[in-house]
């Protein structure tokens, strides 16, 4: 294969490859029905919470002290909780701060897990041996509690929450990435040695990043629900997202206080965490089956 | 009366693609003192027929649907599950051909070694472990009472096959059947666990059943020889017979087919083709698609079998080669 | 062998937790809205306290010797909240209520998660897996607030068989603990069926049953060891999840432990006990992993810890 091509010239190659993995993935991930399942269930919360603001029946905030605690109904979907507020719209809206959370928290960790993983691996030697062995011993950690000190301490600001449980999750990225990048460099350096200096760099962030995406992509999807969890952890006591905003998390706990003597405001909420997290733990399992077929599975 | 008598043994694995004929209408004995070569492809079912009868191969898919297998006059195929469990390991012993991975790395070798005994011969785990180091020193390991407090992964090969030889013999088994001991092993180790095997028998008049694929193996240590190819035995007789005066297309195409030192060789000839499927078999001889003899009756019947001398007989339509 | 890995182990275990004390001192000191900082809007009492016993006049220096020298004593400082009681105090009354919990919820975990990952090793593709294995998805992926509620819903009050709240009688232990346990059960049970499903397949299983051993004589000396090794893996995670999830399940049955406390005290910014039962927990956590991997080289003789 010829070296002396410009960038430009390489990337019909890189491209050929890339389309028949990922056809290939693709094919596989769609016959994997809870996959398929998960997907569906995913697709469509993603649309209701984005168009929200236009669908929701009733205001985030509307309060109706006649109808407090009311069954569901036709005039309520999901019936109306101890303020007379409509459950629908309020799961509704706590479904659009939780899954937020849970994207811009997962992106924080896949950004930090991908730069440390990266440089770990890429650098190599004594640097790596420690900056892993740190990982091992940071493995054990329960993340959130770290989490909860630092909401204590500077106050419980959303961007500082995302942030903070962002940093939960980086840990099994990094490992992943640099595993990835220690199986390129021996791969790739040998061609770019081949070339000249500066296109070296071009040639690994061609072929780097495809080749690294897949597992990203994979625990990516499974680390969203974990993150969304942890969310709801924290705004369940109380230490997450705070009034007047709602998450499905706070929505729980509403419901816990009274559940019973209307067990639907504790119902609805947790069916919607808990469908949004085995949908995402599905596809996660089968994106990791189509992309790697070859792991370990139960 | 032979030791272990083989009677129109089949053995068939009923899986969701058909059903798989390993097995099919196979007959051979073995009497004290003897050993026993039976040699084959992969494939030929040269494993599952002592597998099978032993209770080793899990039951469903496994079926047997006919046969019987003569243990001194007794249908082992008949006992409990009980019944010929306690034969297991005490009066027919096994050993296998992937010595790295047949011991338990979990356990040390004396705490595997001294089972047969404490389970089959009442003996105590103090006994038992004396015992056990007698039985390293016979199969020629080196400092027995600390070997016996080693893991196996602390072992090569070779020396994990003598932990599994002396595992097998611990019983003073009247039958061994050794499948492919030596194939996971060196050159000169194969030797010598052969060698150790013979002596062994010399001194126990022990029967051993040695299934192997590698005709040099069989032509140094068997007394009698059973050909198999895709589930039944087209040949059977004494070593010398087999090597030098084969009267089956197969053995003989097998025969050419290994390497010589002593001719000069060009091209060393092949058997074309590939071996059956063992779930679409049809009537006649499984050979037929690759034998150089072939006949139409082969194609519909299995051959019977032809008795070439008191000792040496055939399964072939063909009488003459030329 | 074993000594060398449990030196290099510490080796590294130190620093990082000495960093993590270090981290915690200054952020007590500089917690805004704390003792030490400008507007210091502590009660009186609570004041006192703390200046008696960090001697703020000192160098910020010599406050950190002091206390280093405090926590080698195990002594965590006074509550900020709580102007009469020091940490020491609460957790001494609290943790013995949480580890009781957490115990009974890890026996749960295993009894129930080594129970049916074991059936369903032993009755592959049958009910005795399916079953079993489908139940533990829903515990991998509900959470146990979810979970806790629901129980409490179900049993305790639409069919009434078990108490709500409390911690005083022996059944007031039982929803907690199957709750706080469920979730690991599901893991457990999966960890098991899959470590014995690979044992059963080994070449050594092979032989033993070519020796003549009984299936139940297999199982124990020849399966037990190789297949419980991923469980034994998992024991380190599980504990650190049974501690934070107690926080919940505290919570939620109103249980007088350490983690009701401790939420309670993050709410209110008690920082002397957030800092105080966060170090207990990671020194819990730390200790257990390496309690976990010792027990780990024990079961297995081929792993080689350099």
């Amino acid at each position: 294969m010829s070296n002396t091509t410009l960038p430009e010239g390489i990337k019909p190659h890189e491209e050929e490859v890339g389309t028949s993995l990922y056809k290939d993935a693709w094919y596989r991930l769609l016959k994997n029905k809870f996959a398929v399942l998960g997907a569906s269930i995913l697709i469509l919360e993603l649309i209701l919470c984005l168009i929200t603001p236009w669908v929701a029946p009733y205001g985030f905030e509307t309060q109706n002290l006649e109808l407090t605690l009311a069954k569901p109904s036709w005039v309520h979907w999901f019936g109306t909780d101890n303020l007379g507020r409509d459950l629908f719209t309020r799961i509704l809206y706590g479904g659009r701060i939780s899954i937020t959370v849970g994207l811009l928290a997962s992106l924080v960790s896949v950004v930090v897990g991908v730069i440390y993983g990266a440089v770990s691996g890429f650098i190599g030697g004594k640097t790596d041996n420690i900056l892993m062995r740190l990982v091992d011993i940071l493995y054990a950690l329960p993340f959130i509690f770290l989490v909860i000190i630092l909401m204590v301490y500077f106050g419980r600001n959303i961007l500082l929450l995302f942030l903070a449980l962002g940093l939960t999750q980086w840990l099994t990225m990094a490992r992943i990435v640099r595993g990835q990048v220690i199986s390129l460099k021996h791969k790739e350096f040998i061609e770019a040695a081949k070339s000249i200096g500066v296109k070296t760099r071009f040639i690994i962030l061609r072929h780097l990043i495809p080749n690294a995406l897949g597992p990203v992509i994979v625990y990516l999807t499974l680390k969203v629900p974990a993150v969304i969890l942890e969310e709801a952890f924290l705004s369940f006591l109380g230490l997450g997202v705070q009034a007047p905003m709602a998450s499905w998390g706070t929505l729980i706990s509403s419901g816990v206080e009274v559940m019973e003597i209307a067990p639907w405001v504790l119902f609805f909420p947790a069916l919607m965490l808990s469908a949004t997290l085995f949908s995402l733990n599905f596809l996660g399992d089968g994106l990791r089956d189509a992309l790697d077929p070859k792991g370990a599975k139960d | 009366m032979a030791l272990l008598e083989i009677k129109n043994l089949q053995a068939h694995f009923h899986t969701r693609k058909g059903i798989v004929k390993a097995v099919n209408d196979i007959s051979y004995s073995i009497n004290p003192g003897e050993t026993l070569g039976i040699v084959g492809e992969s494939g030929s079912g040269k494993s599952v027929s002592q597998l099978s009868y032993l209770g080793l191969l899990p039951s469903p898919p496994l079926r047997i649907p006919k046969g019987e297998v003569l243990y001194r006059g007794e249908n082992i195929l008949s006992m409990s599950s009980e019944k010929l469990r306690k034969l297991r390991g005490n009066r027919i012993s096994m050993i296998f051909q992937e010595p790295m991975t047949s011991l338990n790395p979990y356990l040390t070798i004396g705490s595997q070694l001294i089972e047969p005994l404490v389970i089959h011969c009442g003996y105590s785990k103090k006994a038992a472990w004396k015992e056990a180091c007698g039985a390293l020193d016979r199969v020629g390991l080196p400092e027995a009472e600390k070997s016996m407090k080693v893991y196996p992964h602390e072992f090569s090969g070779g020396m994990r096959q003598r932990v599994m030889i002396a595992m097998a013999l611990t019983t003073q088994p009247e039958i061994l059947i050794a499948d492919e001991p030596t194939t996971a092993l060196d050159v000169t180790v194969q030797a010598q666990i052969l060698d150790l095997l013979k002596a062994i028998q010399k001194e126990t008049q022990m029967a051993i059943l040695l299934i192997t694929h590698d005709l040099g193996v069989i032509a140094g240590t068997a007394d009698k020889v059973v050909v198999m190819y895709a589930g039944s035995v087209f040949e059977e007789g004494p070593v010398e017979n087999i090597f030098e005066k084969s009267e089956h297309p197969y053995t003989r195409a097998l025969l050419k087919s290994t390497p010589r030192i002593d001719l000069h060789q060009e091209k060393i000839p092949v058997i074309g083709g590939t071996i059956a499927d063992l779930s679409q078999l049809k009537s006649g001889c499984p050979f037929y698609e690759r034998c150089e003899y072939r006949k139409d009756i082969c194609r519909l019947t299995f051959p019977s079998h032809r008795e070439i001398d008191s000792a040496h007989r055939t399964f072939c339509h063909v009488e003459s080669f030329k | 062998m074993g000594l060398t890995y449990i030196l290099k182990r510490l080796f590294i275990m130190i620093p990082v937790f000495l960093l993590v004390v270090t981290l915690v001192f200054f952020m007590i000191r500089f917690a805004p809205g704390g003792p030490f900082s400008a507007e210091k809007r502590v009660p009186p009492q609570v004041l006192k306290n703390l200046e008696a016993k960090y001697h703020m006049d000192e160098s910020l220096m010599k406050q950190y010797f002091r206390y280093l020298g405090d926590l080698s004593r195990f002594d965590l400082g006074p509550s900020f909240k709580h102007s009469n009681r020091t940490v020491n105090e609460i957790i001494g009354e609290a943790l013995p209520v949480s580890m009781e919990l957490g115990f009974i919820s890890l026996c749960w975990a295993l009894l129930i998660g080594i129970t049916a990952g074991g059936l369903a090793a032993l009755k592959p593709n049958t009910l005795y897996d399916y079953i079993p294995m489908s139940i533990s998805i829903m515990g991998i992926c509900l959470p146990t607030f979810v979970i806790g509620p629901v129980l409490v819903l179900v049993f305790g009050l639409w069919l009434q068989w078990l108490p709500v709240a409390g911690w005083n009688s022996w059944q007031d232990r039982l929803l907690p603990s199957l709750t706080l346990g469920f979730a690991y059960a599901a893991y457990i049970s999966r960890l098991t069926r899959g470590g014995f499903m690979e044992i059963r397949h080994q070449d050594f299983i092979r032989t033993a049953r070519a020796k003549g051993l009984s299936e139940g004589q297999i199982l124990i000396k020849h399966a037990l060891r190789g297949g419980i090794l991923p469980v034994v893996s998992y024991l380190g995670p599980a504990l650190a999840g049974i501690i934070t999830g107690a926080l919940v399940t505290e919570t939620i049955f109103n249980i007088p432990g350490l983690g009701r406390f401790f939420i309670e005290s993050a709410l209110n910014r008690d920082y002397t006990m957030v800092m105080g039962t966060s170090l207990l927990y990671f020194s819990l956590i730390f200790l257990c992993n390496f309690l976990v991997d010792i027990v780990y080289v024990i079961l297995d003789p081929r792993v080689k810890y350099e």
